[in-house]
């Protein structure tokens, strides 16, 4: 779905402060970005490979994007989807940002006017590699046992079983 | 064999793939670029689809079963989304255990998905110890 607000407000921002530095995947949306070079869609390889290079990231709350930051250090500046404007389906977005606030390499802008005052930051945001490569060892370990076990952890039964 | 759809899903799958570790390991999602991320997984892909497509759930429904045909995995895990439900769905008909992890993104409730798997799921899990429920779905710890 079409995330026009992302993609203008950036647009316009790069136009006022005359960046050329800006680099976007914009995916469906209507507006035709003026100023920044853009793609509609990066196979997975270059996309990776943008986000190395880059100094810093702009995206929607979607965790792909967010987790991927989080893994390579980049600093990240998300602005939820809105289910009333038609940006998404419901707005988990919402909660998803609320939730990857907590890391300190992660701003959030929750409308086009703050994002427009947090890209004027973005240059003094600082990257953290903050996740690593895998899952919580919690989990692989829950996964493990489950794969390795046989036996299967029932819905019903309690922890430690 | 790890299945789910794309973004945010894949992201959060390849990052249980230790877990397999010592195991014969099958992916499936819905993007052939993605292959990249496999490693020295078995590799294969779907069409995505969503509870708003439904013409086109037989053609991933077939594509799963052939998949599931051939490979007969022993466990299969999903991150999401529909594609995911339907493997774990159709595995079980061949009696494989079955794991379902909740994307992470769904912080406020379990998603479409994720409810509807339910018991379905011999492991259901959520990413969020808010969501967690004595019955199910159970937190496990996240894939951050």
């Amino acid at each position: 779905m079409p995330f026009d607000r992302l993609v203008e407000a950036v647009d316009q921002w790069a136009s006022t402060r005359n960046r050329v530095d800006v680099f976007a995947q914009i995916g469906q949306s209507g507006y035709r970005p003026q100023r920044i070079e853009c793609r509609q869609l990066l196979e997975p390889e270059e996309f990776r490979s943008r986000y190395k290079t880059a100094s810093a990231i702009v995206a929607h709350a979607g965790t792909g994007s967010i987790i991927t930051a989080l893994q390579m250090g980049k600093p990240i500046i998300i602005m939820p989807r809105r289910a009333s404007l038609m940006e998404t389906r419901n707005d988990h977005q919402v909660a998803t940002a609320e939730q990857f606030r907590k890391f300190p390499s992660v701003t959030v802008a929750w409308n086009e006017q703050e994002l427009a005052l947090r890209l004027d930051e973005i240059d003094g945001l600082v990257g953290q590699a903050s996740v690593g490569q895998y899952a919580s060892e919690e989990l692989l370990d829950v996964v493990r046992r489950f794969i390795d076990g046989g036996a299967g952890e029932l819905p019903t039964k309690r922890s430690g079983g | 064999m790890a299945v789910s759809s794309g973004g945010g899903h894949w992201v959060e799958l390849v990052r249980l793939v230790p877990a397999f570790t010592g195991h014969d390991l099958v992916l499936v999602t819905v993007d052939g670029a993605y292959r990249g991320d496999a490693g020295s997984a078995r590799f294969y892909t779907v069409r995505d689809v969503t509870r708003w497509d439904k013409w086109r759930w037989p053609q991933t429904l077939f594509k799963l079963l052939w998949i599931l045909l051939r490979e007969r995995p022993d466990v299969v895990v999903s991150t999401g989304a529909l594609p995911g439900y339907f493997a774990l769905r159709l595995a079980k008909l061949f009696g494989a255990r079955t794991i379902w992890l909740d994307s992470i993104a769904n912080v406020d409730e379990l998603s479409m998905s994720g409810k509807m798997i339910g018991r379905h799921a011999d492991l259901w899990l959520t990413q969020w110890q808010h969501l967690a429920k004595p019955d199910g779905p159970l937190y496990r710890g996240s894939v951050l």
